[in-house]
């Protein structure tokens, strides 16, 4: 018999919804012609383009024209930085990031940094929130972008987009957001919450993966990523990803469109989840803010135990989660997230993320709520920071 | 990423638990870096390890370690004991991925660490072993909580 899998890794990325994948297929076979093409089976596929380019438009509520397609998420990041490092580097030299920021985004700020640009990277609260008044406050004559992401990848905390929109607005400043979480997860409206930049991904909202997109505000300054032919108004040469545009769009447009109902669903879930291991799993910890948090985020350290032990345990169960221990990372230290709120170390390496979907069910839940408590305590009969706690606790 | 040995070792690991009056306990590793690993000898008179059981703060391979090393030294003489080598782990275990030899190590440094501890209570001198390095059996680590 076959083992059902229990997929809770969505943040990590999602499967292809059966209608995108309809919607792309015809792109790899019988609409296969280049876009820059003549011919009318290219000019065809260079109006599904134009089309898809006006749905993202419509999900963020600004022009087609604003929206660059690229290659996903890091690209998307990797472009803002520093396309505005290049334009505007002789204004100013300064950025303004966050401590939680994605790999993506704080390795680009390193490279940075190492073309003689200062970066301040902010702290956040013990939930993971960035506080509008410090931002402001590190705003200086010299600063040229603020990059603070929409929502937060492991701990799943929203940040104040709009808020921190208006400071960087009225001291002239661009506004950067990775919104590859956020994304068809919360209602994005990029004028009102006065973004200038904003990165997405195809494969976290159910489309193709080597996909995404870079909002760019018309009249930003931003230089070509990538050199060549005149695709993407000039700015990323190379053939159009028709089938992934195609996909991106059609994964967009129905994300947004049952945005409500399915976030709802995926709450409900989502608190059952939290509500359940907060009372029936001693000493574990929710970790990311309670209200403003992505509707599919779950995540919790679990004193005196590990990761990457909890994950293999959760596998054997055919459970498929994530963890911001060192072993998941490939060093020595956990997640700089989970450090950035202030967790010690040896907790830190003991969390575990959940992100569900719109197909995850109450049972799925359940069930994954009482593997875990007997994993959890399992681990813990074998951890010597379990036993000195408890021989501590009774002396 | 593991072999079937390692994952074998991980959800059976043999030899989990505690020994009461152990002849030697010997903790190593920092529950900063995500390990820590508990070796208890049970010793005769005539140095011969009776028992040996384990527990571990850590990952898979931190586990499987372990639950290795307790496996090789059962049985085994102190000296026989304090020659087993983390390779000698390694390979009972059919490998580990590069990123967790660290593991292994830290399983080699623990039996000597319960060595060392035993060699202390019983004042005497294990020919060849050094002082543990990674030995925090005490509280420090704690404060943290």
């Amino acid at each position: 018999m076959e083992k059902k899998i229990i997929y809770m890794d969505n943040a990590a990325t999602t499967p292809v919804k059966p209608a995108v994948l309809e919607a792309m297929l015809p792109y790899f076979t019988e609409k296969f012609g280049n876009p820059s093409s003549i011919y009318s089976i290219s000019s065809e596929n260079k109006n599904a383009i134009t089309e898809a380019r006006e749905t993202i438009a419509q999900t963020l509520h600004t022009a087609p024209e604003n929206i660059y397609f690229t290659a996903g998420g890091s690209e998307s990041d990797n472009w803002a930085l520093k396309a505005t490092a290049d334009a505007y580097g002789t204004k100013g030299k300064h950025i303004i990031t966050t401590k939680i920021e994605h790999h993506a985004l704080l390795h680009t700020c390193g490279y940075l940094e190492q073309k003689g640009f200062e970066v301040t990277y902010l702290d956040v609260d013990e939930n993971g929130l960035v506080d509008p008044a410090k931002l402001e406050q590190a705003i200086r004559p010299d600063t040229i972008l603020i990059s603070v992401m929409f929502a937060n990848n492991e701990i799943g905390t929203i940040e104040p987009i709009a808020e921190i929109g208006k400071i960087a607005k009225e001291h002239g400043v661009l506004f950067h957001t990775d919104a590859v979480q956020a994304y068809t997860q919360v209602p994005i409206d990029v004028d009102e919450m006065n973004i200038d930049m904003l990165s997405a991904s195809g494969h976290k909202i159910n489309g193709p993966k080597g996909i995404g997109f870079l909002y760019i505000r018309k009249g930003v300054k931003i230089r070509s990523f990538v050199h060549g032919g005149a695709q993407e108004r000039h700015r990323r040469a190379g053939t159009e990803n028709v089938p992934g545009i195609i996909g991106l769009a059609k994964a967009a447009q129905i994300a947004t469109g049952d945005m409500s109902e399915r976030t709802a669903k995926e709450r409900e879930i989502r608190d059952h989840l939290i509500a359940r291991i907060e009372t029936e799993i001693p000493y574990a910890r929710l970790n990311g803010d309670r209200t403003k948090r992505l509707p599919n985020n779950v995540n919790f350290s679990f004193q005196f135990i590990e990761g990457e032990s909890m994950l293999i345990m959760l596998d054997g169960k055919g459970i498929c989660a994530s963890s911001g221990s060192a072993c998941t990372s490939g060093s020595l230290d956990p997640s700089h997230v989970l450090l950035a709120i202030g967790l010690p170390h040896e907790i830190a390496h003991g969390s575990l993320r959940l992100t569900i979907s719109d197909e995850t069910t109450m049972e799925e839940a359940d069930y994954v709520v009482d593997q875990l408590k007997e994993i959890v305590e399992w681990l813990r009969s074998m951890s010597p920071l379990y036993e000195d706690f408890v021989k501590k606790a009774r002396s | 990423m593991y072999s079937e040995k390692v994952m074998d070792h991980f959800q059976n690991p043999r030899n989990v638990g505690e020994i009461e009056d152990a002849s030697g306990v010997g903790t190593v590793g920092n529950a900063k870096c995500g390990d820590i690993m508990r070796i208890y000898l049970d010793i005769d008179d005539d140095q011969i390890i009776r028992d040996c059981k384990f527990k571990t703060f850590g990952c898979g391979a931190a586990v499987a370690t372990s639950s290795m090393a307790t496996e090789l030294v059962k049985g085994k003489s102190i000296y026989e004991a304090l020659k087993i080598t983390n390779k000698a782990v390694m390979e009972a275990l059919d490998g580990l991925p590069p990123v967790k030899v660290h593991c292994s190590l830290l399983a080699e440094e623990a039996i000597h660490a319960a060595l060392w501890d035993y060699a202390q209570k019983h004042d005497i001198t294990i020919e060849g072993l050094e002082k543990p390095k990674a030995d925090i059996s005490e509280d420090e680590e704690e404060e943290d909580y």
